[in-house]
């Protein structure tokens, strides 16, 4: 059994603790500036997340919505380990991770509100945000579908022999996918060096974790996959970044994979069209995380007992990304939607490259 | 020109693109250290090694998935499917991901893989070993998909398809592995959406592909020795992209159309060719558009019955009688 093993680690008993985080060597060789950087990726992702919950309610964002308020810290803190090699593959609930990355709001909401300039060009919406200039690789629709994808990053770098890791991002509900089991099992039998991230926000839709998975302790799957797990809390960057470093590193240092599950919170429904969300779980449960646990609160309360920040410059800052929502909306708002023509671009990369006229055959059916 | 199997010559496709890229890759059940399940990749292994040639577990869709996600990094995975009947455990990965990833990230990402295994009837076997699913790739724009009929069309498409920037399905056939074409030595492709005319004639068109073309190409033989009949044999080759122009300009010789297929018929390849044909050469023809396809049942596993079932050379002279008449 290898040492890393945390088989007593559990959300509860390590917030029990009160362990500060933030005096931990990876947190403690932060700069000034850096941590005022995860604050305001934080408060960016949260400011972004209202701002299109306003523009969904406007009818200008169609389809789903699931928005990432409540589980800012998880990606932030994750995302800012990021090096070189590294790569990261998400869900649907893929906002927070795209702006983690440094994807601009403007290109993010254009992409929800279907217009040209968006990420995809309207071509993929909220749930298939991409940025593979940023090692970002979506965005996925499909509950767990992008798992094996992410092994298939970590597979890429270790035929490469290059040293880094991917990081394959689910939810609690995506565990209970048969596409993730044989994919823990394909990462650990080949020794991948992909770092599986379970969100685990307590609810598939509308389906508690106690109806959803007999195990759980989501984290104690790995064990039957011979694989080295740990657990923390999502709602403390400096947590998140403390455990998820161990992970990564071993990763990239040993060519084997982790996972890793966050206990977090999402503070609205599944997607926006879940109106039953306070109806599954309590108003009370809803407010309590808000109040003890809010993670751009958190970092803010950390930032301004150590000096950091003062309350100026935090109000600052959050205003700056209230006002970069804001001119994000407006930006989608304004920009057209791509032409007709687009709709059978980015199909085939042999036709899309065809420049010389060389392909042969048809490739599309349109009378 | 030596004279290989169609086995043989998949195995040298591979072979080759291995040697020539090194960011080509094959993986699949048993297809390493057992040699492959229809001897496919046999020896393969001995000569690359693990890199190159990886076993993988039962799991089709981590294993597919996997392979995606490798190719977004420029590795160039060829997926063995041991019957592409266990393709529709990896449906998600394949439909979704494989083919639509370029798409929904506004052409950002490109899925350079080949899914290739075994599909085809006839083998006594059943109904879950024995589909022919690429009408249902064709359906999904982003895929594109090929079905060799004979071993020199097997190794170029091969060839071509792990050398495309987009993901490709070959078809192949487990009923062709063991007969025998001639094949040059020397290195050649045969590109996407290329028809191929098997045989030239006035009186009729057939278009086929796979098994199916060559099964028609008997047929016609046949047609011309005992009714005088004068047939010409497209072979598709690849099914998407596809290529209209051959298929269009025998109907419009002939003025007439048979279209054989292993497919089930209710939205089969060749539903979407007659659509083609009616549309695009409606004055030229002197006959409806006729079809040979496999009788619209599950794969019926009694031997003599599921030999009735498919395409075979009786029911297709009846077929090409009917489109004479």
């Amino acid at each position: 059994m290898a040492t890393t093993k945390k088989k007593t680690t559990s959300a509860t008993k390590t917030a029990a603790k009160s362990k500060n985080f933030a005096s931990a060597p990876i947190n403690k060789s932060l700069s000034k500036e850096e941590k005022i950087d995860l604050y305001r990726t934080i408060v960016g992702i949260r400011r972004f997340e209202e701002r299109s919950l306003r523009a969904y309610n406007q009818g200008k964002i169609g389809g789903f919505l699931h928005l990432y308020i409540g589980q800012e810290a998880v990606a932030t803190g994750i995302v800012s380990l990021m090096e070189e090699n590294d790569h990261i593959i998400t869900a649907y609930r893929d906002h927070g991770h795209a702006l983690a990355v440094g994807m601009s709001m403007n290109e993010c909401m254009a992409e929800m509100y279907g217009k040209h300039t968006g990420c995809s060009k309207g071509k993929g919406g909220s749930m298939h945000f991409f940025a593979p200039d940023k090692n970002y690789w979506g965005g996925h629709g499909i509950v767990a579908g992008q798992t094996p994808l992410g092994a298939g990053l970590a597979f890429a770098l270790k035929y490469k022999g290059l040293k880094g890791c991917a990081l394959a991002f689910l939810g609690d509900g995506a565990v209970n996918q048969g596409s993730f089991m044989e994919t823990l099992n394909l990462a650990s039998l080949w020794n991948i060096p992909v770092v599986f991230v379970i969100e685990n926000n307590g609810y598939s839709m509308g389906t508690s974790l106690k109806r959803s998975s007999a195990e759980e302790n989501l984290a104690h799957r790995a064990d039957g996959f011979d694989m080295e797990w740990e657990v923390c809390n999502g709602h403390d960057v400096f947590e998140v970044r403390e455990v998820a470093n161990r992970a990564m590193t071993r990763a990239r240092e040993e060519m084997k994979p982790f996972l890793l599950e966050i206990r977090t919170y999402r503070y609205r429904g599944h997607s926006v069209a879940d109106a039953n969300h306070e109806k599954y779980r309590t108003k009370e449960e809803i407010e309590e995380y808000k109040r003890t646990k809010d993670p751009v609160n958190v970092i803010k309360q950390q930032l301004l007992a150590d000096g950091t920040l003062t309350e100026e410059e935090a109000k600052r800052i959050d205003q700056e990304k209230k006002d970069e929502a804001e001119a994000s909306a407006k930006f989608a708002d304004e920009s057209p939607v791509a032409p007709r023509s687009e709709i059978q671009t980015d199909v085939y990369w042999e036709v899309d490259n065809d420049a010389e006229g060389k392909l042969k055959g048809t490739y599309f059916f349109n009378d | 020109m030596p004279l290989i199997t169609y086995r043989e010559a998949i195995k040298q496709a591979l072979d080759e693109e291995i040697q020539r890229d090194e960011n080509v890759c094959i993986m699949g059940e048993e297809v390493a250290q057992y040699n492959g399940a229809y001897k496919v990749t046999e020896g393969l292994w001995e000569k690359h090694g693990d890199k190159r040639l990886i076993d993988t577990p039962i799991s089709e869709a981590a294993f597919s998935g996997l392979a995606i996600g490798a190719s977004a990094l420029g590795i160039r995975p060829v997926v063995e499917m041991m019957f592409m009947s266990f393709s529709y455990v990896a449906i998600d990965q394949l439909f979704n991901n494989a083919s639509f990833c370029r798409y929904m990230s506004g052409g950002l990402m490109n899925i350079p893989i080949v899914v290739r295994g075994p599909a085809n009837g006839g083998t006594n076997v059943g109904a879950t070993h024995s589909h022919t699913p690429e009408n249902m790739v064709a359906n999904h724009p982003g895929l594109k998909v090929v079905c060799p009929s004979n071993a020199y069309d097997a190794k170029g498409l091969m060839k071509a398809a792990i050398r495309d920037n987009d993901p490709v399905f070959v078809m192949e056939n487990t009923l062709l592995y063991g007969e025998k074409w001639e094949v040059p030595e020397e290195e050649y492709i045969v590109e996407l959406g290329v028809a191929n005319i098997l045989q030239e004639g006035t009186d009729l068109t057939i278009v086929s592909h796979g098994r199916c073309a060559m099964l028609s190409l008997q047929a016609a033989k046949t047609l011309e020795e005992k009714h005088g009949v004068s047939v010409e044999v497209v072979d598709l080759r690849s099914i998407r992209p596809l290529d209209e122009e051959t298929i269009l300009k025998s109907v419009k010789k002939t003025h007439r159309a048979l279209l054989v297929e292993e497919n089930k018929p209710y939205c089969g390849v060749d539903a979407q060719i007659s659509h083609i044909i009616q549309l695009k050469a409606f004055d030229y023809l002197d006959a409806p558009v006729h079809r040979v396809s496999a009788i619209d049942a599950p794969q019926i596993y009694a031997k003599e019955l599921e030999n009735w079932q498919i395409p075979n050379e009786e029911r297709i002279i009846a077929g090409a009688l009917k489109a004479l008449a």
